[in-house]
């Protein structure tokens, strides 16, 4: 008896040191970041300065970690919306990715939020703006730490109406988030009495521009709002000032016409005015102290993308060290990244109920190569969440 | 559309169908000689603008950049030629569309590691960098109305060059019957390099003098090659003439297209080709 007493009680010792040893390892495993963001193709310099940004934010805030180390997990992408169900899945499922961050693309979001909502990884995305991620797809597991398409356009039909416009013609590329940027822009514009002569949609990514801008000189609008980015935002802008309409017809447009894309498009861009949630400018101490590290530990310029990188990293390390480090209850992770209020290079922001950012929209205009902040267009901008239900 | 701004959009088309031409002449020219489908054609493209950018950024001119990416991409096509190509004679279009597709891989990798993933302007030269006065609105570019030009002698020389000298003789003899050129003892393999280096320039050349006007990224030869291939079909496959007539076409009914049927303007062009096809299942002017 005393025999099967004593076998007991080694067997519960044992049983418990497992236990304990194994509690040890949850807190001594690192927290695994999976990325998925392009880093070869059109948008592979977003990927880049997205997953330079994250980094640097997670280096710099080590201490906060509460002793656990990060484990990258990186995929590339591609900027395919194809493949992003397989690579989601295979960080969900196999790599039992924490987090996943990304994407750039708004369609790849897409093939991701399919596989990957209400699922246990936290989804953070660092660029796509797709209204859909934060309104009909939203969930509570994830985030958006860089803005919808509807925020930075939506601003800018008042501002169209505050400078006298009255027609305008609207123009982008004919794919989806070209498509939500005009019609944010549009919607404050003809709420306030403005006219949209005409819409042109080119097809994507069709950089012929000649017949559209010659088209709009017939027309004779007060002023053009746009949505192109990278290599097409080059081409149109120097098509435009090249036909001279520059200074005749004003230019405006979604930030990202004059983001990364001014030291290609030379002097025709001077004078542009757009919106976005942030400029190189910006003078505010987050702003120059990130800018100055970016640019000492990577050799170049910090650019929006560099920033949103960065902020999804200042979330993740808020977050983990709220829980002391232990991430493993999901529902109080989202609670305190529900919560939390990020100290971002563009100025604080917190998030929605639909969790995207609450921000402030800056009005740009180019002079002397640079986006200068001419003024606000957008203070604590919440985007709609259409068709959310959180 | 009152008339002066049909006059414009016609401009608009012509000027785009001569860039076209440009463009898919030296694919015309390399298959229509050597029977080689050379889907990297689009990658020489982009390697042209790319060089010329480079080149641009050290000389300080864009005379000297276009210059010595000409040499450079004539360089680069009689070293593809003489490694890779030349392997390639004997075997059949599969083997060429594997071998081609790759290139275009490797060259986006190259570009991608050389020049990095940024997009990349030059600068119009300084002496056409004016604008011509068309109506109370609307200024004409010179740089566009030169490249025009600069088609139209490109495309007069490749007709003189083919139909008035021993060479061309040689390049039209090789397209209607290569074995007899070979027993009459010229060197075809010579031929085949001259060619196929020509090819090369000519598409480069075009990426060269689009630099300017044009966004240089990443991927910027995939989305010309297409349009490149539905002027060759279009204009038959080998025809020089033909691609110059189908250039011109595409051009100007894309440009109209895409004005008068903004809903379905990415289609006309390959509506046209459909109905061409069906006249004409061999193109226009094929060989």
């Amino acid at each position: 008896m005393n025999h099967y007493k004593s076998l007991l009680t080694a067997g519960a010792v044992l049983l418990s040191s497992v236990l304990s040893s194994a509690s040890a390892v949850a807190k001594d495993e690192p927290i695994r970041v999976g990325i998925m963001l392009p880093f070869s193709g059109v948008y592979a310099a977003l990927g880049d300065a997205g997953r330079n940004g994250l980094k640097m934010a997670l280096e710099q805030n080590a201490d906060k970690l509460h002793g656990r180390t990060i484990e990258y997990i990186e995929m590339d992408t591609e900027a395919r919306p194809d493949r992003a169900p397989e690579i989601a899945t295979s960080l969900m499922s196999q790599k039992d990715a924490d987090f996943i961050v990304g994407p750039v693309h708004s369609g790849v979001a897409m093939g991701m939020l399919k596989v990957l909502r209400n699922k246990k990884p936290i989804v953070i995305i660092p660029n796509a703006g797709a209204n859909a991620a934060t309104g009909p797809w939203c969930a509570p597991n994830v985030f958006r730490t860089s803005f919808s398409a509807w925020q930075p356009s939506y601003p800018m039909g008042q501002v169209a109406l505050d400078r006298g416009y009255k027609k305008v013609v609207t123009m982008s590329w004919n794919y989806g988030f070209g498509k939500e940027s005009l019609a944010a822009f549009e919607e404050s514009f003809t709420k306030g009495g403005g006219k949209v002569l005409k819409q042109i949609m080119v097809p994507f990514p069709k950089t012929e521009f000649q017949s559209y801008i010659t088209e709009i000189a017939s027309l004779k609008p007060d002023a053009v709002f746009v949505f192109f980015a990278g290599g097409g935002a080059v081409k149109f802008v120097k098509d435009y000032d090249a036909m001279g309409l520059s200074g005749k017809i004003p230019l405006l447009g979604s930030g990202f016409l004059t983001e990364g894309t001014l030291a290609a498009q030379g002097d025709a861009a001077e004078g542009i005015v757009t919106g976005l949630h942030y400029a190189d400018e910006l003078d505010n101490p987050a702003n120059h102290a990130f800018r100055a590290a970016y640019k000492a530990e990577f050799g170049k310029d910090a650019d929006l993308y560099g920033v949103q990188g960065f902020d999804t990293g200042l979330l993740i390390a808020q977050a983990v060290d709220q829980l002391n480090g232990n991430i493993s209850d999901r529902d109080a992770l989202i609670r305190v990244m529900e919560a939390a209020v990020i100290p971002s290079p563009r100025g604080e922001f917190h998030f929605s109920k639909a969790h995207n950012p609450i921000q402030t929209i800056y009005l740009r205009t180019v002079e002397n190569g640079v986006n200068k902040v001419s003024g606000i267009a957008a203070t604590a901008l919440e985007d709609p969440a259409r068709g959310c239900k959180q | 559309m009152d008339f002066a701004i049909f006059l414009v959009q016609l401009l608009n088309g012509v000027q785009y169908g001569l860039l076209l031409f440009l463009i898919a002449s030296g694919l015309t020219l390399v298959f229509g000689v050597m029977g080689i489908l050379n889907l990297a054609h689009g990658s020489m493209y982009m390697v042209g603008a790319y060089l010329a950018w480079y080149f641009t950024q050290h000389t300080d001119s864009f005379l000297l950049g276009a210059l010595l990416s000409a040499a450079v991409a004539l360089a680069l096509g009689v070293v593809i030629e003489k490694t890779l190509i030349c392997r390639l004679y004997k075997r059949n279009h599969l083997d060429q569309v594997l071998l081609t597709i790759g290139m275009i891989f490797v060259f986006n990798a190259l570009q991608s590691l050389l020049w990095g993933n940024d997009s990349l302007g030059v600068d119009v030269p300084e002496l056409l960098s004016g604008s011509i006065r068309l109506t109370e609105l609307v200024e004409y570019p010179v740089y566009r109305l030169f490249v025009a030009v600069l088609c139209l002698v490109l495309a007069a020389t490749l007709y003189l060059v083919i139909n008035r000298t021993r060479l061309g003789m040689l390049i039209r003899a090789g397209e209607s019957n290569r074995e007899m050129v070979e027993c009459l003892g010229v060197d075809i393999n010579r031929l085949y390099t001259i060619v196929f280096g020509a090819g090369v320039m000519l598409a480069a050349l075009a990426g060269v003098i689009s630099a300017p006007i044009a966004s240089i990224v990443p991927g910027m030869g995939e989305h010309v090659l297409i349009t490149c291939f539905v002027v060759v079909v279009i204009g038959g496959m080998g025809s020089i003439k033909g691609a110059f007539v189908a250039a011109l076409m595409v051009g100007i009914v894309d440009t109209f297209a895409s004005v008068l049927f903004p809903g379905v303007s990415s289609m006309v062009v390959y509506i046209l080709m459909a109905v061409i096809l069906l006249i004409k299942p061999q193109g226009l002017f094929s060989n």
